[in-house]
């Protein structure tokens, strides 16, 4: 394979022809071809889970044991403090400061780089073209540049470290006025990440969100276009159905953000008043035009999940999905829904008491949507005689914790209920079990079922179910203890709860740090169990068994073409289709499933 | 491309037969929508929030700024005739036409210009009130508009000298013309809601 970059010459001659040698740089740095950007956004995504992951690793250190930070000669000496204990050795703490910064920066990392690029990057790149019988997306080269965007993006990110005053420390959702008082603006005593952290971070989310915006335009633009003959919107893989509806919510969500991203970044750099009262700006606007992008985030964040469980669960229990149409439709629901319950996550801001009770009852509708998908997934799997292999187990992970992330949720979208455990650690153990539980369990069961389609070989099984497994034991041991924290009163966003070596802290949290102590050492083996599935991964990337076209017996179009697929995806002529992607156990066949693209004979 | 020879009579239909870039066209617009629903829903919420608000007419030049609106919406019909031209299948009328657009354009990015240097001399300044911060703000996002247009209009104006369009061939000067237009709307809006109201 050469390493020169490819040449006009080559670049011209090459249009227009399927097969065709590409440079080195060409084909997989600077590539149009939707697999390889979704294989590029899979590998930043899974690098930057191992940084967002170091952080929590960090959250959880702090919260356990913040009487004693190891390694803290490493870091400089305005973050952590140095004291000498009684034996004259120097003890390190870490500041409030430093905490909060790694628990803004875990929070964002996690879902601005990991989960959203993971899901609708990697996955929506590679599906959409490859479920619908397309030879690439419809605008390529604006593929390429949704992803070329993020490495700038990150770039700025991760300066934001290394500038004075720290990196931004208003907690991901950098809600005003901590986050819009600038050193240059203010005569009062600078916050944290007051100096460059936070616009670093503005900037930064804003060139992410013009990538997804891009990659969206793109994704629906496809599916609309590019569907292969016969395939009917009802017709396609419940994944691409995902995949195009939470396109439409990144299309009309995202903008919002970006306003009001600049309306901080004037604040903080040019002297606006947006959110700052003392020019007559509203604090509030901001957490309405956040949640307004964030709320339906949350959804772009699990419905794509939800789209490829609904295809791994019904494949490995070899039975079609229950109730296609009710998934197609719940999944329009809840994207639908989720655009007019923003206002759940301000009951306790002093937003107007009417107005939280419509939201209230806006938020509990999504219940309902939600519990069609799960009862149908019920329903997929139930009576199966279904294959227990490592994507069959995180698609069924996947759906136990979502439910309980479900339900924990519906405590927090009933005001009274929400009075007490506002901002306390219930709602974190929430986010986790949807993001965690949910996005993370689904994205681990993408991966296990498409790897043999990315990369032509499978991923060791016997490895891939020990991951599985004793992830679910460590996130439930690290995450299920924190709705009890909350119920406890635990605050969320603060540095330690009880410090039981200097007696320092919330002494009515003394009784429970113990089960922080737990939840860290649950946190640590958390994490370290992540190292097999990142031996797996790259193992299997060059060792592992090599397969054929259709390892798993599988009936959408992806699994038609070679493993991995060519360069314009099928042969020369596009599949037909002729029937809906679930149809296994079909008794007009002998074998067990049906593909979309194999035509029958007529009786 | 397209096997369309093999389709089976039997399969339904799946092609929505509308042009791809004009569907992501109107995609991105909706997006840009959503975007400046944002500016423009903050602006009205921060007025409708304030108890000083200022005069709109005592710092702007409400004159000025109407005869802004009125030459982009004279850009505007010219990029229409434009269209119209090369749909005809005349290219030089397209040029010209990409042309006066493209010079109203610039003309009202200039005026505005002049606008902002005379409003700063006037104490007028992001930092000096709310209504400040709103108005560059608005209007300076709704300026990068017109500039980026600008740019493409160029660009558009040589492919078009080069003679790549045709009478069956117009796509990205249809496209154009749609953010164009797009542009001239926000600022119809954005005149009235800051200096009329």
């Amino acid at each position: 394979m050469s390493t020169a970059v490819g040449t006009a010459e080559q670049a011209g001659a090459a249009h227009h022809d399927e097969h065709h040698d590409m440079g080195f740089i060409k084909k997989y740095v600077f590539s149009t071809d939707h697999k390889i950007i979704g294989i590029q956004f899979l590998f930043t995504g899974l690098l930057l889970f191992v940084l967002g992951g170091l952080l929590a690793l960090g959250i959880r250190w702090q919260l356990a044991w913040p009487y004693d930070l190891p390694m803290g000669e490493m870091f400089p000496e305005s973050m952590v403090n140095a004291t000498e204990n009684a034996a004259g050795e120097t003890v390190y703490t870490m500041g409030g400061e430093f905490y909060t910064m790694m628990m803004t920066m875990h929070g964002s990392v996690m879902i601005f780089f990991v989960v959203i690029p993971l899901l609708t990057g990697a996955f929506g790149n590679f599906l959409i073209p490859l479920q619908i019988g397309a030879r690439d997306m419809a605008f390529p080269i604006l593929n390429m540049l949704s992803y070329w965007m993020v490495p700038p993006a990150l770039v700025i990110m991760l300066i934001g470290f290394f500038v004075e005053g720290g990196h931004a420390a208003a907690g991901w959702t950098s809600y005003p006025t901590l986050s819009a008082i600038s050193t240059a603006y203010s005569n009062v005593v600078p916050t944290p990440g007051s100096n460059w952290g936070q616009t670093c971070w503005c900037i930064s989310l804003f060139i992410l969100g013009f990538s997804s915006i891009m990659g969206s335009v793109n994704y629906i633009t496809t599916i609309i276009k590019m569907r292969a003959p016969g395939m009917t919107m009802m017709r396609m893989p419940l994944s691409t159905w995902a995949l195009f509806i939470t396109a439409i919510l990144v299309v009309f969500g995202t903008p919002v953000l970006a306003s009001a991203l600049f309306m901080l970044i004037m604040d903080r750099t040019l002297g606006g008043t947006f959110f700052l009262p003392r020019g007559g700006g509203q604090p509030l606007l901001w957490q309405h035009l956040f949640w307004f992008y964030s709320h339906p985030a949350v959804y772009i964040m699990i419905l794509p999940g939800m789209g490829f469980v609904s295809d791994i669960l019904s494949t490995h229990a070899r039975k079609p999905v229950f109730g296609y149409k009710p998934m197609v439709y719940s999944m329009g629901a809840i994207a639908g829904l989720g655009f007019i319950v923003w206002g759940h996550h301000m009951f306790q801001s002093g937003m107007n008491p009417a107005l939280g009770m419509t939201f209230m009852i806006s938020t509990m509708m999504i219940a309902l949507p939600s519990a069609i998908k799960t009862f149908n997934w019920l329903g997929t799997m139930w009576q199966s005689n279904m294959r227990l292999n490592p994507a069959m187990l995180n698609a069924i992970s996947f759906v136990a914790m979502f439910v309980i992330g479900g339900l924990s949720g519906i405590f927090m979208a009933s005001t009274p209920v929400d009075i007490y455990i506002h901002d306390t650690y219930f709602i974190v153990g929430h986010i986790h079990y949807v993001l965690f539980g949910g996005s993370m369990f689904a994205i681990f069961a993408a991966i296990y079922h498409w790897f043999p389609k990315m990369f032509g070989r499978n991923m060791n099984s016997g490895l891939g179910k020990i991951h599985t497994v004793l992830t679910f034991v460590f996130f439930n041991a690290t995450f299920f203890p924190m709705h009890i924290l909350g119920m406890a009163g635990h605050p969320r966003r603060i540095a330690f709860g009880w410090d039981k070596v200097n007696e320092t802290g919330y002494e009515f949290l003394a009784d429970v740090q113990g089960l922080n102590e737990f939840m860290t050492m649950a946190a640590f083996m958390l994490g370290a169990v992540q190292l097999i599935f990142a031996l797996n991964l790259f193992w299997s990337l060059f060792a592992g068994k090599k397969v054929g076209n259709n390892p798993w017996g599988c009936n959408s179009l992806e699994w038609e073409t070679t493993s991995p697929a060519p360069h314009g995806n099928f042969g020369p002529e596009l599949p037909t289709v002729y029937r809906g992607p679930y149809e296994y156990a079909s008794p007009l066949v002998d074998e067990d499933y049906l593909p979309q693209a194999r035509k029958l004979e007529k009786a | 491309m397209e096997a369309t020879s093999s389709i089976d009579p039997e399969l339904e239909f799946t092609s929505t037969g509308v042009n791809s870039s004009k569907l992501g066209m109107w995609i991105f617009l909706a997006s840009e929508v959503m975007f400046f629903t944002g500016l423009i829903g903050s602006y009205i919420v921060l007025r409708l929030g304030s108890d000083t608000w200022p005069d709109p007419s005592q710092h702007l030049a409400t004159s000025v700024l109407a005869i802004n609106t009125f030459v982009l919406i004279c850009s505007s019909l010219s990029m229409v005739l434009g269209l119209q031209a090369i749909s005809q299948g005349d290219q030089k009328k397209l040029t010209k036409y990409l042309l006066i657009t493209i010079l109203l354009g610039t003309t009202f990015l200039v005026i505005k210009v002049a606008d902002y240097v005379h409003m700063i001399h006037n104490n007028f300044t992001i930092t000096s009130s709310l209504f400040g911060s709103c108005y560059y703000f608005l209007t300076g996002f709704h300026g990068l508009h017109v500039a980026g247009g600008i740019v493409t209009l160029v660009v558009v104006l040589i492919m078009a000298k080069k003679g790549r369009f045709s009478k069956s061939h117009y796509d990205m000067v249809e496209c154009t013309g749609l953010y164009w237009h797009f542009v001239d709307l926000v600022w119809i809006i954005l005149f009235a809601i800051l200096c009329l109201v």
